[in-house]
């Protein structure tokens, strides 16, 4: 009997789970709510260039976008079976939810590389 | 596994079993189920959280005028209700992934399992110290 | 307390009806009394057709699951005056099983999810009856023992979305009971018990909404012994992918 493969993507998907849950509360607060709306004071815009530019952030912020997006496409897959049941649709929520994730992280990697 | 069952030739010896059929509605059944959907659902303010972070980068690299631009674009009514909604959806995430944490790992100190807490506590902490270093990295600059 | 309160017990007659009802009964409200004496009441003296499954009536043999105002329950184990304040308690059949009659469902799927994953110890080879018992230390024994406490109620299944959403998944008590042998010391079997929970309709399925776990009644924690499964299959699977020379 054929063993799955599933445990790849359950692995990326726990990865993800964990990145995006130290990560993300504070980026998004900090970054599209407190800054932007003056709550506390924003860096300018070279210091936070600098400091994006800067190796170490480039690695982490890739990582951070490619196990969220995993992440994202694993649950979101299994939302669209059991929530909406379509499971018969899998030909397209397969590759749509993890064709998606690899988009995101290719885009994720080219804007990194180059910023 | 299940050829005989889902079509047994039914007659008059064996009547007809009733099958209830679930509804598309089925999550709002029981707060539990609208409960594990939400938390479900919070994986799409993930990846809305990675677009944005991706529009921020590309903003930034192009130039001061199309990071204010960017800037002006967060500020919009729209865009800060999505991003305090997203805000409620992330740490909901967290806190329910640090709540389940303790049960998928059987962490055994000798010889018996250690509490919950011990999992959870940890967690907590980390997540604490990970978001003021980000915080002060990001206030500092 | 009244004097009486009100059941609503599903009624599905395969011969005559399409669809199950719900009928009214009214039975005495005793405060010693659980909901099996009701039905077992309503059957004696007030309508004789009624029917359902149930044994021991003390929660140890698993036969008289049913849902109670939508919360899967042992019958045996839920008494009518927890419901005193609502007056009225609804008695329907498992969820997400086929329903034979009444309250009775059909049982043959679970059965045979829980056969295919062995439940049993598996040797290689048998220890011969002179060499003297399996020696077990309580550390042992702890690995697998909240596992072993399963009584094949089905509550488990009439609390899983899964379950009623994907007719291959081999469900909650089935993966716990698989644990339990898996962990247990004296077994050999894991590997053989892997082949059927591996597949894609073995235990992937499992979104962790966590009900089974709450509706339990011996505290298996059944939500527990498939994560942690499924952590075990992962690292066997990455193993076999990254290492495929490993002897298995």
């Amino acid at each position: 009997m054929k063993r799955s493969n599933e445990p790849v993507l359950w692995v990326l998907f726990s990865a993800g789970g964990v990145v995006a849950a130290f990560l993300i509360p504070v980026l998004l607060f900090l970054l599209f709510l407190a800054f932007p709306l003056g709550w506390l004071k924003p860096p300018s815009y070279e210091s936070l260039l600098s400091l994006v530019r800067l190796p170490i952030t480039r690695l982490v912020l890739f990582a951070l976008c490619f196990f969220s997006l995993f992440h994202w496409a694993h649950r979101f897959r299994y939302t669209l079976y059991d929530g909406l049941q379509i499971k018969h649709l899998n030909q397209l929520i397969f590759p749509f939810c993890y064709g998606g994730a690899l988009v995101g992280t290719a885009v994720a990697a080219y804007i990194l590389w180059n910023i | 596994m299940n050829e005989v069952r889902q079509n047994p030739a039914y007659t008059e010896f064996r009547p007809r079993w009733y099958r209830a059929q679930v509804s598309t509605w089925w999550w709002l059944g029981r707060w539990s189920y609208l409960k594990f959907i939400l938390r479900e659902i919070s994986s799409v303010f993930v990846a809305w959280f990675v677009a944005e972070l991706l529009l921020a980068l590309s903003a930034l690299s192009s130039g001061p005028g199309d990071y204010g631009e960017f800037q002006d674009f967060l500020r919009n009514p729209f865009v800060v209700a999505t991003n305090v909604v997203s805000l409620f959806f992330v740490i909901f995430h967290a806190v329910t992934w640090f709540n389940l944490a303790p049960k998928a790992m059987a962490v055994r100190v000798g010889g018996k399992r250690i509490p919950d807490l011990w999992i959870e506590g940890p967690n907590y902490l980390a997540w604490a110290v990970v978001s003021a270093i980000v915080a002060w990295f990001l206030l500092r600059a | 307390m009244a004097e009486t309160i009100t059941l609503e017990v599903t009624r599905y007659s395969p011969e005559e009806d399409t669809e199950p009802r719900l009928q009214e009964y009214e039975v005495p409200l005793r405060k010693d009394w659980v909901v099996l004496d009701a039905l077992n009441h309503i059957k004696d003296k007030v309508d004789g057709t009624l029917t359902f499954r149930w044994s021991c009536r003390m929660g140890i043999c698993g036969s008289c699951g049913m849902m109670v105002n939508g919360e899967p329950k042992l019958t045996c184990a839920t008494f009518l005056s927890s419901y005193a304040s609502e007056g009225r308690i609804r008695v329907q059949p498992l969820r997400y099983f086929p329903v034979i009659r009444d309250l009775v469902v059909a049982v043959e799927d679970f059965m045979t999810k829980l056969g295919s994953v062995k439940p049993w110890l598996i040797r290689r080879e048998e220890k011969p009856i002179a060499e003297g018992e399996y020696l077990q230390t309580p550390e042992q024994l702890d690995l697998f023992k909240q596992f072993s406490m399963c009584i094949n109620c089905m509550l488990c299944y009439a609390a899983c979305p899964v379950v009623g959403l994907d007719p291959t998944f081999i469900g909650p008590a089935a993966i716990a009971l698989a644990q339990r042998y898996n962990l247990d010391s004296r077994d050999e079997g894991a590997q053989d018990r892997m082949d059927v929970l591996a597949q894609h309709e073995g235990i992937w399925g499992c979104t962790f909404v966590g009900d089974c776990t709450k509706a339990c009644p011996k505290k298996v924690d059944p939500a527990g012994a498939i994560q942690q499964y499924k952590l075990t299959a992962t690292l066997d699977r990455l193993k076999s992918l990254l290492m495929p020379w490993g002897a298995r």
